[in-house]
This record gives C-alpha cells, structure tokens and sequence, in this order.
C-alpha cells in the first residue's frame, strides 16, 4: 500500500543497487534521486541542470529505462537497480563503442550533457539493433545541450555499430590540422570531469542568496539575529555592510558599478538582485523556506525598456550616469548623408530584438576556502584572473592572496565571465574561515545571470545601379539592464562591425548601452554583432532585391579585400577571405534557389521553401584594448614537457588547440605534454576565454613559447662542443624518458636531463612568452585598427515556411567560414555547428521575459529534433599574426545563421520579419498582413486602372 | 490513509518535483506510487480500465484498439522519454494544466475518472472532472485510480496533433485531437474534436461535431471546419504565443487533424 512520509526531513534507510553494487543510504523518502546519487554516493558524473525534467542532464538508468533522476524520489528506488554513467563501464563492448564513438566525432564538448546523452543512447541501443536517425533523435530528445548543435552526438550513436575508424594520431611536428581527439575528452565521456557542483570539501557550509522579487524596490531588514536564532543550523546572515573591502565590483574596472548585495538605504535594482546571504549547514539551508527571511520590501515604479529609461524624467538608475546612458559607441566615415542622397536605391528599416539567455547546461558553483590570510575559490568560470582582481577588491586584500581554481566549465558563452557565486563565497569563507559551497538553481541562474542584449535598431543604405555599396547609417539601442557588465563593450563593439564585411565608404553607426531595472544583460557569443547582423544583413537582402542583383552575388561584389580599407579605415593587407567563403557557396545556392523556386510553384500544401544568405566578420579579441596572453613551458628532469597556461577551455577546445600549436612549434609529439591548466597560482595570465581570442592570442603565446624552448633544447645539445645552430629548423629533437636526443643530418646529440640543474620554475628549461595583439586606438571617429585579426564566414540556410501556421524547418545549413588555418577541423566543426543551433535558437524561438519563464520550459533553446544537416566548409586564408595564420571561430560561428534563416524566410514568403525571434505567432501575422497589404494594391490597382 | 494524514499525491514525480521551485518538501507526502492495482490497462466488456498509475511509456507500448491511437500520439510528446517512464495518466489530469498533452484525447474517447477515499468511490465524466488552471474536483483525501474508456467506438480512427515552437519538450501553443466513426459508406457517423491550450480546460468542440455528422469521410473533410465553430475557446496570450495565434492556428489544425484522420479511415 502507500507509504507515508509524514515529514521530509525523515531520514529512512533505503537499499538499492547502483551500478550493480548494492548500497544502503540513509535519506528522506521525498529526496531527490539525482541529490543522493550526486552528495552521498559521490557518483557526480550524473549532472543536474534544472531539477526540473526540462534538461535531461541527470539521465540515468532506472531498471534499464532512462529517466530524470532529478524527478525520482528515493523513497521510489527501494531495491531498484540504477545505472549512472559510472555504471556503463561494466557493459562493454556497447560502452566502450559509444565512448569511443563520442570522442572520435567530437560529441562532447563542454560535457555537462554527455553523460545524460551517453545513458540515454545506451538505452536506445540495448533495445534497438540498428536504429535510424530519427530513432536516435527520439531517444536524444529529452536531453538538452547548449554547446553541439547536436549532430555530432547524434553521428556518434549512429556510428557505434560500424567498424571503429583509426583514431587519428599525430607525429612530432605534425600535430596542427590534424582531428586529433580532445585532450580532455576521456574524463568528459567517462563523468569523471570536475565541475564547479562537483567538489564538496569536508567541513562544508551552504550558502543560499536572498533576492530582490521586484524590479525596483526599497527594502528594510527584520530581525536578521533573531531568524538565525530561530533557524537551527543557520549560522550566520551576511549583508552589504560585511563586504571588508570596496563593495563595487564590474568586468571593466573603469565602469564598476555593481555591490555584492543591494544596500538598504539605497535600492535593490534589478528582480533578482542579492540583497543578503544566509550560510548554514547544508540540511538547514536546503529545508529553508526563503519566504521565512525577515524582509519588508516597498516596490517602486521600474523602468524596463529602452524607451522608458529614456524618457525625459525618467529616474537615473545610476545617478552619476545622465540620461541612463551608459556608454555611447560611434564609428563614422565619409559623409553618409550625401551618399544616401545620391544613391540610386535606398532602404531602409526598423529591427528589434530580445533577451537571449545562455542557458549553459551547468548553472553556476564553486565553493571557496580561507587559508590564512588568503582565500581559494573554486567555482566555474571563463576569466580567473579578472576574478581574482574583484574579488581581492571587494574583500581588500592583495591579488596574490586570491587564488581561483576554474573547475570544468559546463558551457559558458560569455555569462561566465562575470562574477556570479563568487564574491558570495568569497565574503563568506573569509568570515566564517571554514568552507563554503553554492550552487545555483536553474531559476536563479536564469533570474540573475547577464543575458544577451535586446537590441532596437534603425539603419539605412544605399547604393548605386552597379551594386556597389555607397552608404550605411546604422543607430542601436540596447538594454543593458542595471549594472554595466559587458554593456560598454557591446556599445563600442557593433559600431565596428555594423558594415558587414564590405566595402562600405560612407557609414555612420551610433550606439548606446542604456541602463533599465532588469538583470544585467553582459556578454554573450559576439558581443551585440549577432544582433547588429540580424538588421545589417536582412538590410542589404532588401538592397540587393531593390537593385533585381542577386543576394549572394550582391554579396560577392561589396565583400572586403586586403587592401580596402573597412570602415575604421583599417587596410589588413592579408587575410581577408570573405570572398572565397561567398564563392564557396555559390553552386549550391544556385542549385538550393533554383529548387526551392520550382518546389513553390508546384506546391500544393502550404508549405513555402526559401534559400537566404547572410556573410559575418569579426575581430578576435579585445577592441582596441590591450590583452596579452602569457604561456609558460617547462622541459622536466623525465623528458616531458609541461604547459602552463590560463586559458579556461569552456567545452571550445582550447586545451586541446593550445597544445596541438605548441608542439608543432617545438616539434614535439603531442603526448610528451603535461597539461597544467588554468589555476591563477601556477598558470600564468592568458586572459578571458572570450572574443573569439584563445586560439589566436594564447596560441600565438604558445607558438612564440615553443619556439623559445626549442630554441633553449637545441642549444643544450650545442654547450658540449659540436655546433647545433639554435635556429635550425629541419633538426629533430626526440624526448625519452630523461633525455632529449636531437639529430641534426647525420648527427645526433644525446642530453641526459636528470643531472642539470633546476631553474627557479623547477625545469630544466623554462621558455614564457607574452603576446599582445597589434591594434590602435579609435579616434573620435572611430577611426583606427581595433583587432589585428578578424575572421569571416556565410551562412546559406534552406527553410520550409509552413504558411498556415508560421512555423519554420531549417532544413540545411551551409557555413563557410574563413579560420586562417584549421589547428583542428574537428573542434572547428563543432564550434560552426553549435554556432548555428544557437543562431537557430535566436532566430526561431529564444526570447527570455525578464519575471517570466525562468526555467528551461518557457525558455526554450533548440533540441535534438530542432537542427538540421550542417555543412562546414573551413576557408584559409592566413593571418600572418595568428599562430600558423589562425583566427578565432568561436562567435564567428554564430553570427550569420540568425540572419540567413530570416532571409530563406523571406525568400519563401516574402515578408521581412523585425522583431526577433521568428516565432510562429509573429511570422503568421506577419504573412496575414502582406497578404492584406497585396489585396488592397490589388484593389487600388482596379481602381486606378 | 490520505484521509487520515491530508497531504499532497506524489506518483511519478513528474509535477510534483518541479512544482517546487526553489522551496523545500513542506507538509505530508503520500507516495501513492508502489499501488500495484492502479497500474496498467484491463479490457472489460463495456470499458478499457486505465490504472491512474499507468505511465506514458506503458500507454505506447501497449496494444490497444485504433481510437487510442491519438492518446499514444500524445503519450510520446509528453515531455522525453524520461518523462513518459515515469509521469502518470493520473498524476497528468490531476495536474490540470491548460497544456496537459493527454487530456485532448482522452476527452475524445469520452473518458471518466475513478476517485477513491475512505469514504468509498465516485465516477465522473473527465469533462467534468477538471474545472480549471490546474483545479479539478479531486476533493482532499482522494486520488484519482482509474480512467475509464467507454468502448463504443473501438475502431474509430484518431490522431493528435500538437504544435510547439520546437521538436522535442515542448509544452503545446496548441493541440487538437480527433476520433471519427465512419458508417458503412464511408460517412462521418460520429466524430468527436477537441482543442487543448486554447483554454483553461481543453475542450470539445460540439458544434463542429454535429456539423461533421453525415460528411463524406475523406480529405476535404477539414473544409467544413469554420472559425464560428471555435467560439468557444478563450485562448490567451502568453510566452508562447498570441491568443489571435491560437485561435487561428488552431483552425487550421483542426482542419488538418480531421483530413488526416478522415484520410486514414
């Protein structure tokens, strides 16, 4: 019969069987699966990313069934047997095939939902022989992932049933170009990965964050002493007034505006703004009703657009900040005016776009320690060593106090470069001297988190009979919501790049980052260019259309070169290969336009094909700012190399990419490498996993590295006599165990390691290497070279329109993108296929309501039944300053399908969509309304003629 | 037990966790889940028994007479297939929610429910058992046992149809179910239609099964659906979609739905 469970904090001893073992636990009956597997049987390859059933992340298997672990309670489980991905080592060869198949097709990248992906594909395949793709989707499509695009997981599963391919191996030398498996692949398909969650030291205490439930609102405390006196377990309440340092934090020092919790004379900004912290252990804090916190809250009229922050009296959200303007950003070059009023065709438009949430499978975590006069915080992060520098600020202590350990990142595309646990943690373990630990719910991450901009724009532009462009005026608003974040960088960052990658001689862009009552909106994938490209580019469609010039070919005919200057009149002289990627698309846009033209004519359901083009460019890197990488190698005693470096892989693959540069550039095979990544005490500075800058920048450091060490290893052969020229390119060097053997021709130089002396780093030999990349300033106008390298690429998307109800199939991507040089096709690839699910996602139905829909129902991102086919094709034309001419790829990837979907749509239908995302409900009405507009110019025509 | 205790129904956990949100587990928890007799379906003479227990993944796999095809449509859209191995037919009328996947279907077969307290048992048309967001007639004490399928129109073809704004997980923007009983030439004998989250409740749409009564069964059938036959839907706009949306689309679904399940008659 029913079982009761009068209270949940019953503890009951429960026996199951997990991964074959029989385990006995002590846990209330209304636990959660997921909690007890992850916190007291220490299986933490099981992931939990909503504890909703929304993600899928926490998949295992129950009696052989997949099922969310995070929706079982475990008073259900008793004597049931549980399968966790730990578990699927003892059903070879299926796992090991599926393991195998993973890595080989780049399956996993940040690996938050391999293991989910990986148990429920072991379910399809314990059932089904052979399943077809469909088969696959169906069993994939409860679970989610943020960073594939999905086909690469998808291909794996279909795979593991074929003749295991040769896994690619390298040479020395050799190691660049290659599809060499992701250095850190094994621990993400073996859920061995530590992420920020995933980490409990002993000792630990809980902290839980108090927010504001207001847009804007005053607040006063209640008895703060009594409620902890109340609460048994609950040790301590913090608030702003126990911040020790400068309580001012913000991603660029100069525009810190943001308090680690809300003050109680000033205001709570934004809903979901901290305003205290309760820390306590961790049954406490978890069986806390947050409603209990003694808070008295008085609401205030908020502003929540653009619009009404503007609006003349509006309240200053920031009084230092006039207007609620944040920064302003403009670019301007020859006389647009004129131009547009000489031009042959003009045209214009209006474009509007929302909130865009990461929805990183991992939501934020970490937890931090006192040592000393010191404090370690390891949580997940894209930016250790800005972390480290706001951190000592707000507790005042010195940097080199602050260590940041990064965990895994699962997923971050930009929201993790801000602070997010951090200075929580931070605040409280220096307190407290003992550790503490949060992790944020996927409400929370989604309530407080920075979101993509929602940008308003207007644009004009013209050009003449021949095509050419003349003349692009381009203004922006974006709501940057209540502290700076990432807005100054977005507002300085689109005007640059508004143009496109064209020829464009008359241009004006103006932009402004406007401060509005809603959570920060920061960073994410491309800095506000997918939104500028979203208008830019279905601007042109319209021109090229006005003109009767084909799109693409209208494309072809504007694109940059090397030696036109863009619109900052910066001439790159090298490595412009727009071209070859529009050139790379025409014969199958001939063919796809040609198709979807005679599929519409034919058609006799509602169902419209359209093909649309969009092209991207985009500079890697800071704008015109400073942002060195430093990257240290070491030749040890054993013969093995080891590489210190910072870059925080996200799932991209820069552990992987940096190590591939470095070897080539020492001419070592790849396996010698000892990977030391990330931590602020023994990595040096490789700056912010963000801009599209890892590969070019702290390759290119490790480039300049490896070649000092080669340099240093060959001269060690030289000391004993015989002449080895240190710069000799053709010598080989051979690393054994303890030696290092160089031939030169016939030659060969044998080196013992163990007995030379240790240098302060502890090698042998230690080369480190700083580079920065070459940029100017801007003038006033904008004028300068603000990146010394950009990437570029075009989308073509083949849609279906189902006209009736507005709904929307991709049905193809092509993506050519120009990469300088593919370090490694394989991570590239999956950067250009997550890229497009995310602009797919952004075109079709991504749009967060700030207050509604914080969970992944409401919110939705693309599923494994949602991306079509993609097709990379990887362009090289060298940047002579990127490490083997590379360039960044990882927001270049986004950028064009947004606005390539939007005009295959328009292609299609003919109606041009302003608002975005693309949803059924906008794109119906949108074709209602041409429908009507035509029936009356029908009407007028009778009457005219 | 229920009756003596109070406190909230968990089955297949599937509501009940989310529901949550960030707070914690409050008050008395009765897990109703290890009931094995409210498990699976049973064919009587005059019913197909549907145990409140019975899964989604369990209502796909199991053989049962083509009316049901529309509900096992529904049974694999609701959620993945993580949610259907656990979430319950019970535990998903009860939820009540405007977009419940089943409750379309299952208001084409006519379907009851069964409540059991203490105090005995009670039947109910489903129509009338939910009355609302996510309120139903379930009184505290009681769980809802049994759906209960009259079997009068076993052979009669049926088809869901749910619209998202994506593929897989997707709570509907519209959903709309048939089942039609075609005669022995080939005309709509019976035909019964209704539409999910275009109102608190889904509905049937009553008008619109009179006016199908006597039409050739074929495609085409679709045409002779009309917007006044939608009058009574109140959809309402929301992070999915626009009531004026709704309404539309939904139109143009349930002339489909009815080509589609006409067609394959």
């Amino acid at each position: 019969m029913a079982t009761i469970a009068p209270s949940s904090k019953t503890t009951c001893l429960l026996k199951l069987i997990v991964n074959d073992r029989e385990v006995s636990v002590a846990a209330a009956p209304t636990q959660r699966l997921s909690r007890v597997l992850r916190e007291q049987l220490g299986l933490i390859g099981t992931k939990v990313g909503c504890d909703a059933g929304d993600c899928g992340a926490c998949t295992v298997l129950l009696d052989g069934e997949p099922v969310c672990s995070c929706l079982v309670a475990m008073g259900q489980v008793e004597n049931l047997s549980i399968t966790t991905v730990e578990g699927l080592r003892s059903r070879p060869p299926l796992y090991d095939r599926l393991q195998e198949a993973f890595l080989r097709h780049g399956a996993a990248q940040c690996g938050a939902c391999t293991p989910g992906m990986l148990i429920a594909a072991t379910a399809l395949l314990e059932k089904s022989g052979s399943p077809c793709e469909a088969d696959v989707m169906d069993a994939l499509g409860g679970v989610l992932c943020r960073c594939t695009g999905y086909r690469k997981i998808i291909n794996a599963v279909l795979d593991v049933r074929s003749q295991s391919e040769e896994t690619v191996r390298s040479s020395a030398g050799n190691s660049v170009g290659q599809r060499l498996i992701r250095l850190d692949g094994k621990r993400k398909v073996e859920g061995t990965e530590i992420y920020g969650a995933d980490e409990i030291p002993a000792d630990v205490l809980t902290l839980r964050v108090i927010r504001c439930p207001y847009d804007r609102a005053k607040f006063r405390f209640g008895d703060l002493q009594a409620f902890v006196a109340a609460h048994p377990g609950v040790e301590v309440v913090f608030t702003s007034k126990d911040v020790p340092g400068e309580d001012c934090y913000g991603v660029i020092p100069r525009f810190a505006d943001q308090p680690v919790f809300a003050h109680a004379e000033n205001e709570a900004r934004y809903r979901g703004e901290a305003i205290a912290a309760i820390v306590g252990e961790a049954e406490a804090i978890e069986n806390l009703d947050p409603a209990a916190f003694p808070v008295t809250w008085e609401e205030l009229p908020a502003l929540r657009t653009t619009e009404e922050a503007l609006a003349l009296g509006a309240p200053l959200i920031h009084s230092h900040r006039a207007e609620n303007v944040l920064t302003r950003g403009r670019v301007v070059r020859g006389n647009v005016e004129k131009a547009l009023a000489e031009a042959d065709a003009v045209v214009e438009g209006e474009f509007e776009t929302g909130f865009v949430e990461h929805a990183c499978i991992e939501p934020e975590a970490g937890f931090a320690r006192r040592t000393g006069d010191r404090i370690e915080i390891q949580a997940c992060t894209q930016s250790p060593y800005m972390d480290r520098a706001d951190v000592a600020k707000l507790l005042g202590i010195p940097a080199e106090h602050v260590r940041i350990i990064p965990t895994a990142v699962g997923g971050g595309f930009g929201t993790k470069l801000d602070l997010s646990v951090q200075p929580f943690l931070a605040l409280a373990a220096w307190h407290l001297r003992q550790p503490v630990r949060m992790v944020y719910s996927r409400i929370e991450s989604i309530m407080c988190t920075t979101k993509r901009h929602p940008a308003r724009m207007r644009c004009r532009a013209g050009a003449g009979k021949d095509g050419k462009l003349l003349a692009l005026d381009f203004a922006a608003d974006f709501n940057t919501g209540a502290y700076s974040s990432w807005g100054p960088t977005v507002a300085a960052r689109v005007p640059v790049h508004a143009s496109g990658p064209y020829a464009v001689p008359h241009y004006r862009a103006l932009t402004r980052a406007i401060h509005t009552n809603i959570v920060p909106a920061g960073a994410f994938r491309g800095f506000g260019v997918p939104q500028m490209a979203i208008a830019q580019e279905q601007l042109y469609d319209d021109l090229a259309i006005r003109l009767g010039i084909d799109p693409l070919e209208f494309r072809i005919l504007n694109a940059l070169d090397d030696h036109t200057p863009t619109v900052t009149g910066q001439v790159m002289g090298e490595g412009v290969g727009i071209r070859a990627c529009f050139e790379a698309l025409r014969p199958r846009w001939s063919a796809a336009r040609a198709e979807a033209v005679e599929f519409n004519a034919r058609a006799t359901r509602p169902i419209r094909r359209g093909v649309g083009v969009a092209g991207m460019w985009y500079g890697c890197g800071n704008t015109s700012l400073p942002n060195p990488s430093t990257v240290r190698i070491g030749l040890k005693r054993d013969g093995r190399i080891a590489l210190h470096q910072g870059a925080v892989d996200i799932g991209q693959g820069s552990n992987t990419i940096v190590t591939q540069i470095c070897a080539d550039a020492i001419c070592a095979p790849i396996d010698c490498f000892d990977l030391i990544f990330g931590d602020t005490s023994i990595t040096p500075d490789c700056g912010k996993t963000s801009a599209s800058r890892q590969t070019l920048v702290t390759g290119k450091a490790a480039h300049m590295a490896g070649e000092e060490l080669r340099s240093a290893i060959l001269r060690l052969a030289g000391s004993g006599g015989d002449c080895i020229e240190s710069k000799d390119e053709k010598a080989a060097i051979e690393f054994g165990q303890g030696t290092v053997t160089i031939c030169q021709g016939a030659k060969q130089h044998w080196v013992s390691l163990q007995d030379l002396p240790l240098d302060r780093c502890g090698y042998v030999l230690t080369a480190e290497q700083t580079f920065d990349p070459p940029t100017s300033p801007l003038d006033e106008n904008g004028q300068g070279s603000p990146y010394a390298v950009y990437g570029f690429g075009a989308h073509m998307a083949e849609i279906a329109v189902d006209i009736e109800l507005g709904t929307v199939r991709v049905l193809k991507i092509v993506a050519a993108h120009d990469v300088g040089r593919a370090i490694n096709p394989t991570l590239i690839e999956g950067q250009i296929e997550g890229g497009v699910a995310q602009g797919l996602g952004m075109a079709l139905m991504e749009e967060f309501f700030p207050g509604k829909g914080e969970n992944l129902h409401d919110y939705l991102i693309p599923s494994a039944g949602d991306i079509p086919p993609v097709e990379s094709i990887l362009i090289e034309y060298p940047s002579s300053i990127g490490p083997f001419g590379a360039k960044g790829i990882g927001e270049q990837a986004v950028i064009p399908t947004a606005p390539a979907i939007l005009n295959a749509i328009h292609h299609a239908t003919g109606i041009r969509l302003r608002r975005i995302p693309a949803t059924p409900d906008r794109i119906r009405e949108a074709i209602l309304a041409r429908a009507s507009v035509d029936q009356n110019s029908e009407k007028n025509g009778d009457a005219r003629g | 037990m229920l009756a003596s205790a109070g406190g909230q129904v968990l089955a297949g956990g599937t509501d009940f966790f989310p529901s949550l949100a960030d707070r914690p587990v409050t008050g008395t928890i009765v897990d109703i889940s290890a009931l094995r007799e409210l498990k699976g379906v049973i064919r009587e003479p005059d019913y197909i028994r549907i145990g409140g227990l019975t899964t989604w993944s369990e209502i796909a796999n199991t053989p049962l007479p083509r009316c049901f095809d529309g509900l096992k449509a529904a049974a694999r859209e609701i959620g993945g297939i993580q949610i259907q191995n656990r979430g319950t037919v019970a535990g998903n009328l009860c939820n009540a929610s405007p977009a419940a996947d089943s409750v379309p279907p299952l208001l084409t077969l006519d379907a009851e429910v069964e409540l059991v307290s203490r105090d005995g048992t009670r039947r109910m048309p489903l129509a009338e058992f939910i009355i609302g967001n996510r309120k139903t007639l379930r009184r505290p004490g009681e769980i809802l046992s049994q759906i209960l399928v009259p079997r009068t129109v076993e052979d009669a073809a049926s088809t869901f149809v749910k619209l998202g704004a994506r593929r897989y997980l997707v709570i509907s923007i519209v959903m709309v179910a048939v089942v039609i009983q075609r005669d022995a030439t080939d005309h709509i004998r019976e035909a019964r239609v209704s539409v999910g989250s275009c109102s608190v409740v889904a509905r049937r749409l009553k008008e619109l099964e009179i006016a199908l009564i006597g039409a050739p069964s074929a495609v085409g059938l679709g045409s002779l659906a009309a917007a006044a036959h939608l009058k009574m839907l109140s959809p309402i706009g929301d992070v999915r979609a626009t009531a004026a949306y709704r309404r539309d689309a939904a139109l143009r679904l349930i002339q489909r739905t009815l080509d589609a399940c006409a067609g394959s008659s």
